[in-house]
């Protein structure tokens, strides 16, 4: 059986659960519990949030981007940072669903849904920033390529409208990969609800699931095959975001460390927002055996794993601005670590390498509390990695007389705050009207499902 | 198709094991046209209720297949063909730089070839369906297992299938109406 050091981790699941037991226990939090007081203020102040997103974003209609913080030099301000930022907060939610999938992982299946969830709004927050930085948004369809009346076409060797493909193409897929595995779920929900609108709006969902044997089986194809496709994509994702950066001459960007380390920045952020969520939520809704020490322990994990590597990122881009005799790569250097900025570049290290070296430690490990604080702290430095790469490359370039200084307008903070907003609301809506873990999948995890040869 | 008022006999049962070797045992009784419903995917059930054909994975090669050509003609045509313009003295036709788009592509028809590839070959959506007539299939998504054996089957009789179904020492056994 389990040798000793199995039996010493705390289990996936608790013990003591049957089919049934796990199905109401999941299915009663979306349709029997009763919406706290809590829920409606913490949803109410997000809501207001997104209003001001909304508000900052219309008077960036009516004005231009004029009002931001951007000039030359630094033509990429916050937009950016913040689309990097999201974009790499998605990253996880795939992570878990498909290479956690591929890989067998079981614990998987109780943070796979709502990392999904957290993926698709990150997506989305992060797909608002390219579209209003553009300059002007309401001709922002110019970015496909479509038959037109200009008779032009976007210019395919540019990573910018990779990019455009490889973020739509990653919002849609995981859209898809998300709704999938929803399906089974809904139509437990449908078959659970006493009210008959909730049932027809489930039912219209669940569009007929039934459970039969064959379409489980094509379901478990479907299922197995895009989690498949879905994991170069994950990785493709942010490689291709980097090729924004890397492909270009600017010294701090053009770098051939770029594609691993923003992945591995990406996934570090990703489970520090995962962790972010999921300790309140287990606490909240009283998910403890679903969600147990195992999973914190093991985001903890790759938290540690990507943190390491996002370090030796940091270390060869510092490595090679020293010995790799470009006199503007070692000025970059110079000017991260003595230049304006560079209370952010320390902050930068003390944020994502310092400070997570405590989760060598078992007992923070375990520790929700600090957990959620660590991944709090995470957040900020790769918020801040991605402002050392956007700002502090631009500031300073090739030419000294187009030296300049950046500095964010409330207009700047007022969107990046307000997308936050947008992303909380949005889960906030979803742990109400959804089944925030994956029933089915749980239930795959009981000893009743288990098939003896 | 013979129509008889009813679309088939369902049986339920309590454990994965139980529904496993009814399946089995129908099968082997001679029973062609039979389902199984369970509240997630069990390993062998579809084979054991004759299920051998998954098309899914060909629908996702072919799905690749044809993104990855679109990915990369639409590229090719709009650079070389229709809109060629000189980048940095690039040449029209740089292929590794139409790699990631064509990646993309193919990633994109792909998955939504699986996705909707899936639930087309099972017939979804469909709203209403016969064995949700049964009033015991609603707890077919929590935590019981049902077997059929539809009315259309050449073997089938209604007191012969039903004493069959007895033998298995179902829970329950429905009659479902079409």
């Amino acid at each position: 059986m389990a040798d000793p050091v199995e039996n010493e981790r705390a289990p996936v699941i608790e013990p003591g659960y049957t089919l049934g037991s796990v199905t109401d226990k999941i299915s009663s939090i979306v349709l029997t519990r009763p919406t706290s007081n809590a829920w409606f203020v913490g949803f109410g102040v997000m809501f207001l949030v997104t209003m001001m997103l909304l508000f900052a974003i219309g008077y960036l209609f009516l004005k231009g981007i004029g009002i931001w913080g951007v000039t030359v030099p630094i033509g990429w301000g916050f937009a950016i940072v913040n689309f990097v930022w999201w974009i790499g907060i998605g990253h996880a939610g795939t992570l878990i669903s498909a290479i956690l999938l591929l890989l067998r992982q079981s614990w998987r299946n109780s943070i796979n849904r709502f990392a999904e969830a957290m993926t698709l709004f990150a997506v989305a927050s992060a797909g608002i920033f390219p579209l209003i930085h553009v300059g002007r948004p309401w001709l922002a369809y110019w970015l496909f390529p479509y038959p037109n009346t200009m008779r032009v076409w976007p210019q395919f060797r540019s990573p910018l409208v990779w990019d455009v493909f490889a973020v739509s193409t990653y919002a849609t897929i995981s859209a898809l990969f998300w709704f999938i595995g929803l399906i089974p779920d809904l139509a437990t929900l449908r078959d659970r609800s006493e009210e008959r609108w909730k049932k027809i709006i489930y039912g219209m969902l669940a569009m007929g699931w039934r459970g039969s044997a064959r379409h489980w089986h094509r379901y478990e194809t479907a299922y197995l095959l895009l989690a498949g496709l879905a994991t170069p994509l994950v990785l493709s994702v942010h490689t291709v975001v980097s090729f924004d950066f890397a492909v270009g001459i600017v010294p701090g960007w053009h770098t051939t460390i770029f594609p691993p380390y923003f992945v591995a920045g990406a996934i570090y952020s990703g489970f520090a927002m995962v962790l972010m969520l999921a300790i309140p939520i287990r606490k909240i809704y009283n998910l403890e055996d679903f969600i147990t020490e195992l999973h914190l322990q093991n985001a903890a994990k790759v938290m540690l794993a990507t943190g390491l590597i996002v370090a030796y990122g940091y270390v060869v881009e510092a490595f090679m601005g020293w010995y790799g005799g470009n006199r503007y790569d070692a000025f970059l250097l110079w000017n991260r670590l003595h230049g304006p900025y560079s209370f952010f570049y320390y902050m930068l290290l003390i944020c994502n390498i310092v400070i997570p070296q405590v989760l060598w430690i078992p007992k923070l490990r375990s520790s929700p509390v600090w957990l959620f604080l660590i991944s709090f702290v995470v957040l900020v430095g790769m918020w801040l990695e991605r402002f050392i790469i956007v700002v502090v490359s631009l500031h300073r370039d090739f030419l000294t007389s187009s030296w300049g200084m950046y500095y964010p307008t409330r207009w700047d903070w007022m969107t990046y705050i307000g997308t936050i907003g947008l992303f909380l609301s949005a889960m906030f809506l979803f742990v109400r009207l959804l089944p925030m873990i994956s029933i089915f999948e749980m239930r795959t995890l009981l000893p009743e499902a288990e098939v003896k040869e | 198709m013979r129509r008889t008022g009813t679309y088939g006999i369902m049986a339920e049962f309590d454990s994965v094991h139980t529904l496993l070797d009814a399946a089995k045992r129908t099968r082997e009784a001679g029973y062609k046209k039979i389902d199984a419903y369970s509240p997630f995917p069990i390993e062998g059930l579809a084979e054991a209720i004759g299920f051998h054909h998954d098309e899914v994975p060909l629908v996702v090669l072919i799905g690749g297949i044809i993104g990855g050509l679109t990915g990369y003609l639409m590229q090719y045509w709009i650079s070389v063909v229709n809109y060629p313009v000189n980048v940095g003295g690039k040449p029209y036709h740089s292929w590794p730089s139409f790699i990631i788009v064509t990646f993309e592509m193919t990633i994109l028809f792909a998955g939504i070839s699986a996705v909707f590839g899936m639930l087309a070959l099972n017939g979804l959506p469909m709203p209403y369906h016969p064995v949700f007539n049964s009033p015991r299939f609603a707890f077919a998504s929590k935590d019981r297992f049902f077997l059929i054996v539809f009315s259309s089957d050449p073997k089938y009789k209604p007191s012969e299938v039903r004493g069959f179904l007895e033998s298995l020492r179902p829970r329950s056994i429905s009659e479902v109406p079409d």
